[in-house]
């Protein structure tokens, strides 16, 4: 493989791409909604107390979750569509 | 049959189970258990990623913080599971790509050096054996209770134990033993969780109880736990947090250090591909998370039973009496975990917050002082005491919280002593030192590693789930960001690396021994460890966000004042990026 193939820069590319989108989720999610946002969401009401307690102790893990299934799934694709999967 | 037979015969069954699977599974070399890759499927390695990685901390430690501090400790959740997305996306599938065992390897090639990896030896040494310490501090509370000795004993029990464990399992650390574990400890853990759930809210998954109605009282279960420990002078369970910088900065470095830890990095090499790298992230954090969201609701119900039992007609009549104290306070209080005192010397146990504000309303009521000290380390392995639950479901979390602290603190003095035989010995002084010399450097590492851990185990700067916190602070401030420029960036070069890491290192190192003392060694502290005097009210335990983020800049600012680095170290990395070609994951 060439390295500076344009076909390998691209995927890197995509790469970088959906790691950023992940990663913004993934502040949002616990760093927002859970720390920063929770003042906000306090009108939102959840078995007791509000949504951002939720998500600091719940909504976030579950959220960590699906990310990293849907970074695997969505890589192990990429890897195929620039044919640099392992055979 | 007693409470203690009942103990010894789980904790022996589960110890029997692995030592069985380890003999059992042993044919191999020590070569199998590093390629054990070739044949491990990725739902099998995430689960033994989530024995090795759930430790006395998660497991004995975690809830009782929580229960302490309500929502404010909602950090130590997202921060032990968000790591996870960081190393799935950021280090894991590249580290496989690149196929060697150790993380201070990676950093000594990549960053063509010797010196950067000493200083990697250095970093994983000082932030493995910091964690030991919490696991020690965790395995001494669940042995002192288990066998019904006083604290100290239980860490020297403890001690000799892990020794055992390590230098017999360690060295074989068998995936397999791993996977038993995993099953050992999220039963255990679950099971009373269950039966406490149904009890308190009718409903069988504690993560939903949590957020259900009190059956008894018809509030919210959360409403409830607010108002019985708020008539006591405590903060609200839900109340939000002032200091959020904090409360970001110490979530973050938690994620940023659990990238960063050798021993769980270490794990991604065993898998066949790089593919099967990203899935076993994914698999290893399905499998946290069920102790995970389980967790949050273990430390809100314990926290209303241990209440209710003090209180048993609520929190406005009067306590019970010591002479009544229930069983399970007996128990405890024989391994000083649990102390009472009568201050007012009426007889009956007052728990309440000493606190300012409620000085008049405990004046009013004749309290001279909160007269019940709770270990907060107990809670889990007390919760099912508390519940008034059947006696193997007490012998089950007790083989539980072995089987975490014992699986994770082999792992880590396994990542301790390969580092020193491998990295530094064969690496730098003996290139030509024979494997049975290795070994025994690996050996002799593991047992000075062990008896500096007991002695700080024994006055831990914190309790387990605190120390561990700065074990984190310590990977996240050195290892992971030169890890991460090591695959990210072309431009960081030897030099940069090398700073990088000295600086986040001991930036992060002096800022937690002014507030915790030197080297953690008791009264040796420059400042008191308080909020008031934490600069801009940054703990101790949240600076390794900021020694990380020093640990970036200096990086890139030494590299871009020195050469690029050569042109093959650039290909190397450009190499890490593209799956194609892995191969299998070759012996040193």
């Amino acid at each position: 493989m060439s390295d500076k193939s344009q076909n390998a820069i691209d995927y890197w590319k995509a790469n970088l791409r959906l790691i950023s989108g992940c990663l913004v989720v993934w502040a949002f999610v616990s760093y927002g909604c859970a720390i920063l946002f929770r003042p906000m969401l306090a009108g939102i009401h959840i078995g007791g107390t509000d949504l951002g307690f939720w998500f600091a102790q719940q909504g976030s893990i579950l959220a960590f979750i699906g990310l990293v299934f849907f970074y695997a799934w969505r890589m192990n694709q990429l890897d195929k569509k620039f044919g640099l999967d392992e055979e | 049959m007693s409470q203690f037979a009942i103990n010894v015969l789980f904790v022996g069954a589960s110890f029997a189970i692995y030592i069985g699977i380890a003999i059992w599974a042993k044919a191999g070399t020590t070569k199998d258990f590093y390629v054990a890759g070739g044949g491990v499927h990725p739902v099998t390695n995430g689960m033994a990623i989530g024995a090795d990685w759930m430790s006395a901390a998660s497991f004995i430690s975690m809830a009782g913080l929580i229960a302490a501090g309500g929502y404010a400790n909602s950090t130590f959740l997202m921060g032990w599971t968000g790591g996870y997305v960081l190393l799935a996306m950021l280090l894991a599938p590249y580290l496989r790509k690149f196929g060697k065992f150790t993380v201070p390897e990676f950093i000594g090639d990549r960053f063509y050096s010797k010196n950067a990896r000493f200083v990697a030896v250095a970093c994983l040494i000082v932030a493995s054996v910091t964690y030991v310490i919490g696991q020690m501090a965790g395995a001494g509370v669940a042995f002192s209770r288990f066998l019904e000795v006083d604290s100290t004993t239980g860490l020297i029990i403890a001690a000799v134990v892990v020794f055992c464990y390590a230098v017999m399992g360690g060295m074989k650390g068998i995936t397999y033993t791993q996977v038993a574990q995993y099953i050992v400890l999220i039963i255990a853990y679950t099971i009373p969780a269950v039966f406490i759930s149904l009890q308190l809210t009718d409903t069988a998954i504690p993560a939903m109880g949590l957020f259900s109605t009190h059956t008894e009282s018809g509030l919210p279960l959360l409403s409830k736990l607010d108002e019985v420990i708020t008539a006591l002078g405590f903060q609200d369970y839900t109340a939000d947090v002032d200091n959020k910088l904090n409360m970001v900065l110490f979530t973050l470095t938690l994620m940023i250090g659990t990238a960063g830890l050798p021993h769980v990095i270490i794990r991604f090499f065993t898998v066949p591909k790089v593919a099967d790298a990203r899935w076993s992230a994914g698999w290893a954090l399905v499998f946290i998370a069920l102790l995970y969201l389980t967790a949050p609701a273990v430390a809100s119900m314990a926290r209303l039973n241990l209440v209710n039992t003090i209180y048993p007609d609520g929190p406005t009549s009067q306590p019970i009496e010591y002479s009544e104290r229930p069983d399970w306070v007996k128990n405890w209080e024989v391994t000083g975990l649990i102390k009472y005192e009568d201050k007012n010397e009426d007889g009956r146990i007052q728990l309440y917050n000493d606190s300012e504000s409620f000085a008049p309303t405990a004046q009013a009521r004749g309290w001279k002082g909160n007269e019940l000290d709770v270990n907060r380390d107990i809670l889990v392995l007390a919760n099912p005491e508390i519940a008034n639950l059947p006696g193997w479901v007490i012998g089950l979390i007790a083989a539980g919280g072995l089987a975490a602290a014992l699986s994770t603190a082999a792992g880590l003095l396994l990542a301790i002593s390969s580092s020193v035989s491998h990295d530094l010995i064969k690496g730098a002084i003996n290139p030509n030192i024979s494997e049975k010399g290795e070994l025994r450097a690996a050996r002799i590492t593991m047992s000075v590693a062990i008896v500096v851990a007991t002695y700080l185990g024994a006055n831990p700067p914190g309790f387990a789930a605190q120390v561990v916190a700065l074990a984190f602070g310590i990977a996240a401030a050195s290892l992971f960001p030169a890890l991460m420029m090591g695959i990210f960036s072309k431009r960081v070069n030897n030099k940069g690396a090398v700073a990088g890491m000295a600086a986040g290192l001991i930036s992060t190192l002096v800022y937690i021994f002014v507030f915790l003392g030197w080297f953690f060694i008791p009264d040796t502290n420059n400042l008191a460890n308080t909020p008031d005097n934490w600069f801009l009210g940054i703990s101790p335990l949240s600076f390794g966000a900021i020694g990380a983020m020093i640990n970036f800049a200096v990086a890139f600012g030494v590299s871009a004042a020195t050469e690029e680095p050569p042109i093959e170290i650039q290909e190397l990395v450009e190499s890490v990026r593209y799956p194609r070609g892995a191969g299998q994951a070759t012996d040193h």
